[in-house]
């Protein structure tokens, strides 16, 4: 255990600092939530991408840099640190693009991975259903082979920003026979295609932050499919863990978080006379965070010396949800009667930022696979109970 | 940047936890903490010679030299198995007291290979413990006198006995007349290396918290594996999983928190006490929910002194408010935390 930084290591963080300081933009960019701000954020990423810092653990030919995961990290560190545009292509970035890479046709990953380093292309998820959520083995989407098509018909939901993305990709029911997670075929579906169409879900914030997707007859050519036939829960599956665990949700953005969170209290001094709780909240905040940038030091030592990630990502997925909302709830009650001001209002603290950051922390435990689901795989699969 | 441990320390935890589980099962510890002494001078014997209470003496006199971050995983099995405080308070605490010294002070060198050959008990007298852990069998009792630092034996010390509610435990009231010949080092020396054994003490009992917040867990799974109702066992049940659940979350995230502040101790950082106290709270707040959840799924078992849970469940208890409590802690991190200059955000992790 040496937990000093190599001499490549400062200065990777040093290379990053300094093209952040340069780089990020001195306004907050509008809500990716909305059609402008969901562009301002493609035009950010696009210049992440053209100095390749977007997805720096990507090889090189990908426009990567193959960092490593501690250089992973420390990327993190200095980018919330520079308190840098939220990433908004998260779903083609994190999820989509370890699985192509790992079951993806080389056409496929020539084409698309370079699209979506870059945000050209900005894809929306297409797994959840409106009866099948946490419990994903119960798709119905059907997508049914004519000769070098696939014609896919059904509904999907909670796809995050389809309103404004081009693709989304998901399972589909391949086999009408099949039943759970046998029978189904992962696709990518351009979401300009005839017969789709798209409902937006406004969020509590009255943002299209989400949407339904309804597929009519809808032609996708087989090469747009990801593995083989029928082999989809599979391919799914096997990219779904650790990222979700931990790349979905890296802790610097907590720390930063929590940073910001000891300076609000620190604003509002006198809120401990009145509610000496608050102060223990913040503290109670801070060490959340550095306990959960500490795991992931840990985590990621250990997945470097070869260890395989598996219930501990649902454990990662509770802790951070459920710190985020700590966070805000904390926040709220440092800000008082200011809390419920919305950006627009002229007496909105920070913008406004810690309400909204308060909505987003009440999808946390929901979205992801609820913390319910997480808690019954970490005591199933970690602690060995036996199901229902 | 490498936050994992090296193929000898894990394999020397293995080697320790291996040994405990055969030679100190719960029902011996039992037999033993019901004696008037509550002290197995055999048991004691054979963990010095596994190399326990040599593991951080200096080699020079005759021990393994290894530091802190070795204990954080040693005072997890002793804390698994229930182990008395002696053990830790001599072979961790105290020779970390004795080590942080400088050359040449009296007895120093001497008591350090005592240690080592597993001779000597010493108990640790911190003036942040109101009582002290296993002086009635010590032969030296190590006391603070205005940031001095005293050797005195049993017999020169008067001491009054306060049972606890954990079986375990020995405290006692000392009364205390230190004198120029039993001091072995000042205060300029003395207040540092107090400071740093009050850390340690914190450490090992933050490591022990979470040993025996595993122990529980691991009893509370096997207990509700084979516990049926209406037909099933307990297990199965969704509100019973989530209690188990929320344990071995807690224990997760506690471990990097503690290996962390072993570290920055073995380092000697500057933010090592920071580090120590959020490892004290972490591993003591998975101890008593741990605890809590436990005797919840242990139903009105868990109540009762029968089943074993109750021997690691008492101990947590009684172990939370030992070098510090929680007030002190937490204190401590607020302290840090809300001062002006704080280093705090993403990318201070590591103190860089």
């Amino acid at each position: 255990m040496h937990l000093n930084y190599t001499d490549k290591q400062n200065a990777f963080r040093a290379e990053v600092r300094a093209w952040l300081k340069d780089n990020v933009p001195s306004q907050p960019l509008n809500s990716y939530d909305t059609r402008e701000g969901f562009e301002e954020h493609r035009a950010w990423e696009r210049k992440l991408y053209d100095s390749r810092w977007s997805m720096v653990m990507w090889p090189e030919h990908l426009g990567g840099r193959g960092c490593d995961l501690i250089e992973w990290l420390i990327f993190e560190e200095e980018y919330y640190a520079a308190n840098a545009p939220m990433r908004v292509n998260q779903n083609g970035q994190l999820l989509l693009g370890p699985t192509l890479m790992e079951f993806g046709s080389e056409e496929q990953k020539r084409h698309f991975l370079p699209r979506i380093a870059s945000s050209e292309d900005m894809w929306a998820q297409g797994w959840s259903e409106p009866n099948a959520g946490s419990d994903m083995a119960a798709i119905r989407s059907k997508a049914i082979r004519d000769g070098d098509h696939y014609v896919v018909s059904g509904q999907k939901t909670w796809s995050t920003r389809a309103s404004f993305a081009d693709w989304t990709f998901g399972l589909f029911r391949s086999d009408p026979q099949s039943q759970r997670h046998h029978g189904l075929t992962y696709l990518m579906v351009p979401l300009d295609s005839p017969g789709v169409t798209i409902r937006p879900i406004k969020a509590l914030n009255g943002k299209e932050a989400f949407a339904e997707i309804f597929f009519d007859e809808v032609r996708v050519p087989v090469e747009h499919r990801i593995g083989a036939e029928g082999q989809g829960w599979h391919v799914a599956m096997a990219t779904a863990g650790f990222e979700r665990g931990l790349l979905l949700r890296s802790p610097a953005r907590f720390q930063q978080t929590a940073k910001r969170l000891v300076a609000l209290y620190q604003a509002n001094p006198q809120i401990a006379e009145r509610d000496p709780g608050v102060r223990d909240a913040v503290i109670e905040s801070w060490m959340g965070a550095q306990a959960y940038a500490q795991a992931a030091y840990h985590t990621v030592g250990l997945v470097e010396k070869g260890a395989k990630i598996g219930a501990e990502a649902s454990i990662n997925k509770i802790v951070w949800s459920e710190l985020d909302l700590k966070m805000h709830e904390t926040a709220m009650r440092i800000l008082g009667a200011y809390g419920e001001l919305r950006g627009t209002a002229p007496e909105a603290v920070d913008g406004g930022s810690w309400l909204e950051g308060f909505l987003f922390a009440q999808a946390g435990p929901i979205y992801a696979g609820t913390n319910e689901i997480q808690r019954n795989i970490i005591a199933e699969r970690m602690l060995g109970l036996p199901k229902a | 940047m490498d936050f994992t441990f090296t193929e000898d320390q894990l394999a020397f935890r293995e080697a320790i936890s291996r040994f405990l589980m055969t030679e100190a099962p719960p029902e011996m510890l039992r037999e033993i903490w019901e004696t008037e002494e509550g002290r197995s001078p055999t048991m004691r014997r054979k963990m010095a010679e596994q190399g326990l209470t040599a593991l951080s003496v200096p080699e020079a006199q005759g021990g393994l030299g290894m530091d802190d971050i070795a204990w954080s995983l040693m005072t997890q099995e002793l804390g698994y198995y229930a182990i008395a405080d002696s053990m830790a308070d001599t072979a961790y605490v105290a020779t970390g007291l004795l080590n942080a010294l400088p050359a040449g002070t009296p007895r120093r060198d001497e008591l350090l290979a005592q240690i080592a050959e597993g001779d000597v008990r010493i108990a640790v007298g911190h003036p942040v413990n109101p009582l002290v852990a296993d002086v009635h069998l010590a032969d030296v009792v190590l006391v603070e006198h205005q940031g001095e630092v005293h050797a005195l034996s049993r017999e020169q010390i008067g001491y009054e006995r306060n049972p606890s509610i954990d079986s375990s435990r020995r405290l006692s009231r000392l009364s205390v007349t230190p004198n120029a010949e039993s001091c072995l080092a000042d205060a300029v020396h003395g207040r540092q290396a107090w400071d740093q054994t009050l850390n340690r003490g914190a450490l090992a009992v933050a490591g022990q918290s979470l040993g025996l917040a595993q122990r529980m867990l691991d009893l509370s799974v096997d207990y509700v594996v084979q516990r049926k109702q209406f037909g099933k066992p307990i297990g199965s049940f969704q509100a019973v999983k989530h209690h188990l659940a929320d344990v071995a979350s807690k224990i997760e995230f506690a471990k990097p928190v503690l290996y962390r502040a072993a570290h920055a101790l073995a380092r000697g950082e500057a933010g090592a006490a920071l580090c120590v106290s959020h490892a004290k709270l972490a591993c003591c707040e998975a101890a008593w929910l741990a605890a809590r959840h436990g005797i919840q799924v242990h139903g009105a078992m868990g109540y009762t002194w029968e089943v074993d849970l109750q021997m690691f469940m008492k101990r947590c208890w009684a172990l939370d408010s030992s070098w510090g409590d929680r007030a002190f802690h937490k204190s401590r991190v607020a302290k840090a935390v809300l001062a002006d200059d704080a280093t705090i955000g993403p990318q201070y992790t590591f103190g860089s």
